[in-house]
């Protein structure tokens, strides 16, 4: 096996063109279990710890570009006014240790459909920033996850970075997991309300073969909501909101959960966190 | 039984020093001896051993359940470069098979395999991927059989024979008194199916340990277990060697929980040292870790219980189910205290229960904490719970009224022992103080189900609260010769008096080590103490299990110092006085006055006594299942309270109460350690562990999907510990570390009950269950509460599936 | 390949290191420091904390090349020469110890608390310490170890 570790993207992107088939590794929450546990040996590994780039974030364009590198850690303690949704997405990924090293650019190379961090992008309209030697192009996140464990990376790509605008309103993230912490998600919903376009974003997780989002639970609510006078919700059109939730569903059952359930608990917390963002956005927050 | 007093041969590692401590006396608090070296990582356990030249074991292990072996080929991985050895069953010296009870379990499995995980084979190499490649290069042809995996099928006459013996590992009948005619005349009749899923001990330390060759024919072994004898006498038998050419040393051990009970590479690593002439290290990973040893017996239950108007019970019928998996294990003895405990620590007059526990392809079971008692406990306390709803009375009121006293007879027979404080400890929880009932709305996030997953601001929220209780026998019962062995050794050390106790009882983390050198310190009021590493160069200790250590253990050290402390009294009077004679603090005193110092009576004189301790006669049950089967038995009762999110099926346990009679508290911090320890794997079965199996295969070998409580999951404990003396025991005491683990369970589930009006019949209770949907969605949607999302209606009227 | 790291204040070098290695064999196995624990191997139990560049990770998630140059603390550099640390003696004082395989990691985890958080709430304990398994204690003698560490601390 070999082993990589450039100190510059220049040389990261150069290693990835000459061995495509290089692993990429950074916190190694999924690469190392692989490798504990005998299911992978890699020709070679390609470690980007050592990349500064990819730790940096900053805004432009309206957007905020987020370094593939930057940890749940950060994104809770730098970004957490910026992006909240992210924020209480990360909040829920493993422990300290884990959230100190694990990035939400592992996150996207892994694009599990349990993936935290996936919801949020979605529900945002993220874009995934990849590189290669021969440039750069950037992809929407929900084009860019293709299925279980797939993505749409060239072989003589890394992913760079993350695109995505500055919260416009109040953002969600609630996960099911049957621990009170330390878990993998059962099933997980993402919402980003953006009340200036008088949008809403809802994205499931962990309950189809990749995060989907809930198209026309989003565009039901967005009809019924009273964005300018910012009125209650009634009952009845959260109860459906939750159900449409629901009905975007194709959940597997697992020993994680069966399928039943998943699509049942999602809607709940549909329900429940649309309850709470647009309270949020009431009191003018 | 000859107490042996074996040699010891050249020490193949080198021995440390066992720590002088300064002990407080029995029931004072005393900081556990090895503590300073854990919290420093100095602490060596078994998967920590090193030695220079050392090798690499890897173990082959089946992928099927149920398969024929037609060939096992090892020429490839033999000629690895790196690799050192590849031994099959062919490579088994002595005898092939082994097994605590019955020896029925291969040690390298020839023609057939049973489950999935069996060892197959075995490789030596300078390095684990080394090793772990050779793996791949064996190849082993197997003919796949369709696994038999359901205890029922396996107990039809027409199903395939997983063992010559039959599928039938042991069946036990309890007849006591009159079922039909006390069925006849009972006014309320409660039944129910209830179920235990299959859960793990998940100790942290992973199966490991060290061989090596003593260059002779002989071998060491440094291990975790929790039976060094027994262990080494089913090493030398499958290495055809003499018990004296097999030496264990414990080494430190990551918890034990009855999972190291049975071998797990104990045999292999000295294969593999014997045939290398070199040390070689096996240490299995996570994964492997749940192929490596035996699990909790799943069980299936059927209870009709019967009683009057007012809540006496009449009688109680149960047909129990176990699934005992592929080999024996200690299956037989969980089959004889599941039949013995089914009832419940309550006055039954009449009782028909039946017990069987069958062999399938499934993984092997075995003992895990609670032993038999866990299980049907869970299914008694969910019996009293339904009696108590039918009669319309407190649940708390009804077990009170039928617990059992001392004098009355248990349904197998035996006379209820003093004390048995069934109705007192079931008095103290109810009096216990519920935990404040708190706002639910925006409460922190820690605080709610979900965590900080951020499921619940409230939502659904709902409380509940429940009652258990439950009893577990201490020490080994039915007729099995239970002994432990202490040397403890008086001496003067740089002018001081020194005492020096070796046993060959494991410490797993219980604290055993501690309240021997308490003990020590009470019997000879000698301020230091040394407790040696324990090995075989002493007698048996009998295994850390059974709650027995501190009863058996406690009891050989105890008599040890007596004897010792007979023979210093004999020489003081000799030579000094004889009237009402007691060391203290190092000196002897008669009648109050210091007579003369230790130091100036021994000089250099080593006073040494060895005893073994039995504990009384127990007899094997008889055909109607009768007998003085048991020794001791241990109560404890608990109260759990629970917050439900009844929507979403999550769960934050908010406090579990206890009340527990131990006889005496050795060690009072460390008693609570094993109380509320005991308590999180009980909230572990009630919530979250099961190993989950599909068609004889694990689908959660990880900590990934099998998990067990987070800090933020167990609630604090308020305990309540009675010291009610046991007359025969040593110092009164009764284990402790079972019962806290027995009545939690249920108690949680209880309180899941009471918050969601579900029946509840097996554990881990899923989300699925508490919401009541399994394949299908539900028929009607969850109702909102008055703002659509600050509360929900009734669930109840869905059917649980 | 070899490797070149600190480890609790002093170089440390490895010779023939397969680059499958995770940072936590080299430390147990090839390094001598065997404090930090392999009960899970995939960063679910916390029992292989330790800081890396004052961070704290989980060593078995950290591939041995990855560490290469780095600074790494590991439990039996917590310690301040033959004292114990306040968090070490507090955890032995207040039971915080059984079976001890837990322990080392749970002593870096609640140092980094401490350092962070010096007067934490229980429920911020709680959070803190989510990611470290114990099978013994029940965990209620590991809360009153740390909230002793913190006040001993303050």
């Amino acid at each position: 096996m070999e082993f990589h570790s450039p100190d510059s993207w220049r040389e990261a992107l150069e290693v990835k063109a000459a061995q495509p088939e290089a692993v990429a590794i950074f916190g190694g929450t999924d690469v190392m279990v692989d490798l504990n546990f005998d299911r992978e040996r890699p020709g070679a590994v390609l470690d980007l710890t050592r990349v500064p780039e990819l730790g940096e974030w900053g805004e432009g364009d309206g957007r905020l570009r987020v370094g593939a590198g930057v940890t749940y850690t950060r994104i809770i303690s730098e970004l957490g006014s910026e992006l909240p949704g992210l924020a209480m997405a990360s909040r829920t990924v493993g422990s300290p240790q884990i959230r100190n090293r694990g990035t939400v650019g592992g996150n996207l190379g892994t694009a599990s459909p349990a993936g935290d961090a996936l919801p949020p992008l979605y529900v945002s309209d993220a874009e995934v920033e990849l590189a290669s030697t021969n440039g750069t192009r950037r992809v929407p996140v929900v084009e860019f996850i293709t299925g279980p464990k797939r993505n749409a990376m060239r072989p003589d790509e890394l992913i760079a970075a993350f695109h995505i605008p500055r919260a416009e309103g109040p953002q969600q993230y609630a996960k099911i997991g049957t621990r009170n912490a330390m878990v993998i998600a059962v099933c997980a919903f993402g919402l980003a309300l953006r009340p200036e376009r008088k949008r809403v974003g809802a994205c499931l997780g962990s309950a189809a073969p990749t995060p989907v989002r809930a198209r026309e639970a989003e565009e039901f609510i967005e009809s019924v909501l009273d964005w300018d006078s910012r009125g209650e919700i009634g009952d009845t059109e959260l109860r459906r909101f939750g159900e449409l939730v629901g009905e975007a569903a194709s959940p597997i059952s697992d020993v994680r959960g069966t399928a039943a359930y998943r699509t049942h608990a999602v809607g709940v917390l549909a329900r429940r966190t649309l309850g709470w963002a647009w309270d949020e956005y009431r009191r003018g927050e | 039984m000859m107490i042996e007093q074996t040699e010891p041969a050249t020490p193949t590692r080198e021995r440390p020093d066992a720590p002088v401590t300064t002990p407080g006396k029995v029931g004072e608090h005393t900081e556990r001896a090895d503590g300073v070296p854990k919290v420093k990582g100095e602490f060596e356990y078994s998967s920590d051993l090193w030695m220079d030249g050392m090798l690499w074991g890897a173990t082959l292990r089946s992928p099927h359940p149920h398969a024929n072996i037609w060939s096992i080929d090892t020429a490839e991985a033999e000629e690895m470069p790196g690799v050192q050895a590849v031994l099959t069953h062919e490579d088994v010296p002595g005898r092939k098979v082994y097994g605590m009870e019955v020896p029925d379990q291969p040690v390298l499995a020839w023609e057939r395999v049973r489950y999935q995980g069996e060892a197959v084979a075995i490789v030596a190499a300078d390095h684990p991927e080394t090793a772990r490649r050779a793996l791949e290069k064996i190849s082993v042809q197997y003919e796949v059989l369709d696994p038999l995996t359901d205890p029922e099928e396996a107990m039809k006459e027409d199903a395939p024979r997983l063992h010559l013996s039959g599928n039938v590992l042991k069946r036990i009948n309890i007849l006591h008194g009159d079922v039909a005619e006390a069925s006849a005349s009972a006014d309320v009749v409660v039944s129910g199916e209830y179920e235990v899923g299959m859960q793990d001990q998940a100790f942290l330390g992973p199966e490991s340990g060290l061989a090596v060759p003593d260059g002779q024919g002989g071998v060491d072994l440094y291990i975790s277990t929790q039976w060094l004898h027994l262990d080494r006498d089913q090493v030398a038998d499958s290495l055809g060697l003499d018990p004296e050419q097999v030496r264990l040393t414990l080494s430190g051990v990551g918890g034990a929980f009855g999972g190291r009970e049975d071998l797990s590479m104990q045999i292999h690593a000295c294969l593999l040292a014997l045939e290398t002439g070199r040390p070689v290290k096996m240490a299995y990973n996570r994964e492997e870790s749940f192929f490596g040893h035996v699990h909790r017996h799943p069980a299936k239950m059927r209870y009709e219980h019967g009683a009057t108007r007012d809540g006496e019970l009449l009688y109680v019928k149960a047909r129990l189910v176990f699934d005992g998996g592929a080999y024996a294990s200690s299956s037989i003895a969980v089959c004889t205290n599941a039949a013995t405990f089914a009832c419940g620590p309550y006055e039954v007059p009449n009782a028909r229960i039946e017990s069987h526990m069958l062999y399938t392809n499934n993984p092997p079971c075995g003992a895990m904490r609670g032993f038999g008692a866990v299980q049907v406990c869970f299914a008694h306390e969910a019996q009293m719970d339904k009696l108590a709803n039918e009669l319309g009375m407190d649940p708390l009121e009804l077990r009170i009224k039928n617990a059992v006293r001392p004098g009355i007879r248990f349904p197998f027979g035996q006379e209820v022992p003093p004390p048995a404080p069934v109705r007192v400890i079931l008095e103290r929880v109810g009096d216990m103080p519920l935990p404040e009932e708190e706002e639910v709305m925006g409460r922190d996030l820690r605080r709610l189900p979900g965590g900080v997953s951020n499921v619940t601001h409230g939502e659904g929220v709902r409380r509940g609260v429940g009652y258990a209780v439950g009893y577990k026998n201490i020490g080994f019962s039915a007729g099995f010769d239970d002994y432990s062995t202490a040397r403890v050794t008086l001496s003067i050390e740089e002018g001081e008096p020194l005492v020096r106790i070796h046993t060959a009882a494991a410490e797993v983390g219980q604290g055993l080590i501690t309240v021997e050198a308490q003990i020590a310190r009470t019997e000879l009021g000698v301020e230091r103490v040394a407790v040696l590493q324990a090995d075989t160069r002493v007698g048996s200790a009998g295994s850390t299990s059974a709650s027995r250590q501190t009863y058996m253990t406690g009891a050989a050290v105890k008599q040890a110092c007596e004897q010792v402390r007979a023979r210093i009294f004999q020489k003081v009077r000799e030579e000094y006085a004889d009237e009402d004679l007691a060391i203290e603090d190092g000196d002897i005193v008669s009648g109050g006055e210091s007579v003369v110092s230790l130091a100036e009576l021994l000089g250099g004189e080593e006073i040494e006594e060895t005893v073994e301790f039995h504990h009384r006669e127990t007899e094997p049950l008889d055909e109607r299942g009768q007998g003085n089967a048991h020794l001791q038995f241990a109560f404890a009762a608990h109260r759990a309270v629970v917050e439900v999110d009844t929507e979403l099926g999550l769960v934050r346990v908010v406090e579990v109460a206890t009340a527990q009679d131990v006889g005496k508290a050795m060690n009072p911090q460390a008693l609570e350690g094993q109380i509320e320890g005991g308590i999180a794997q009980g909230l572990g079965l009630a919530l979250l562990e099961e190993i989950q199996i599909k068609e004889g295969k694990i689908q959660n070998a990880s900590f990934t999907d099998y998990l067990i409580p987070t800090i933020l999951d167990m609630p604090s404990v308020r305990a309540e510990i009675l010291e009610l003396a046991d007359p025969e025991a040593p110092y009164g005491l009764k284990g402790a570390g079972e019962p806290p683990t027995i009545a939690s369970t249920p108690a949680i589930v209880a309180a899941l009950r009471d918050a969601t009006g579900r029946e509840l019949a097996r554990v881990p209770v899923k989300p699925e269950q508490i919401v009541g949907i399994a394949e299908k969605p539900p028929s009607e949607p969850p109702q909102p509460g008055s703002r659509g999302y600050s509360g929900i209606g009734h669930l109840d009227e869905r059917e649980e599936h | 390949m070899r490797l070149r790291l600190n480890i609790n204040g002093e170089t440390r070098e490895a010779d023939g290191v397969w680059e499958g290695e995770s940072l936590l064999y080299v430390l147990r196995e090839r390094l001598g420091f065997p404090g930090s624990k392999n009960a899970c191997e995939q960063g679910e139990c916390g029992s292989c904390s330790v800081y890396l560049d004052g961070v704290l990770v989980c060593s078995c998630l950290v591939l041995a090349g990855q560490a290469e140059g780095r600074e790494v603390v590991t439990v039996e550099g917590i310690a301040e020469g033959e004292e114990l640390h306040p968090v070490q003696r507090a955890f032995v004082e207040a039971g915080g110890v059984q079976c001890g395989f837990c322990t080392p990691g749970l002593i870096v985890a609640t140092h980094d608390l401490l350092g962070r958080n010096p007067d934490p709430t229980d429920a911020e304990i709680r959070e803190a310490l989510a990611g470290n398994l114990c099978r013994c204690t029940g965990y209620e003698k590991i809360l009153d170890a740390v909230r002793l560490a913190a006040e001993r601390m303050s």
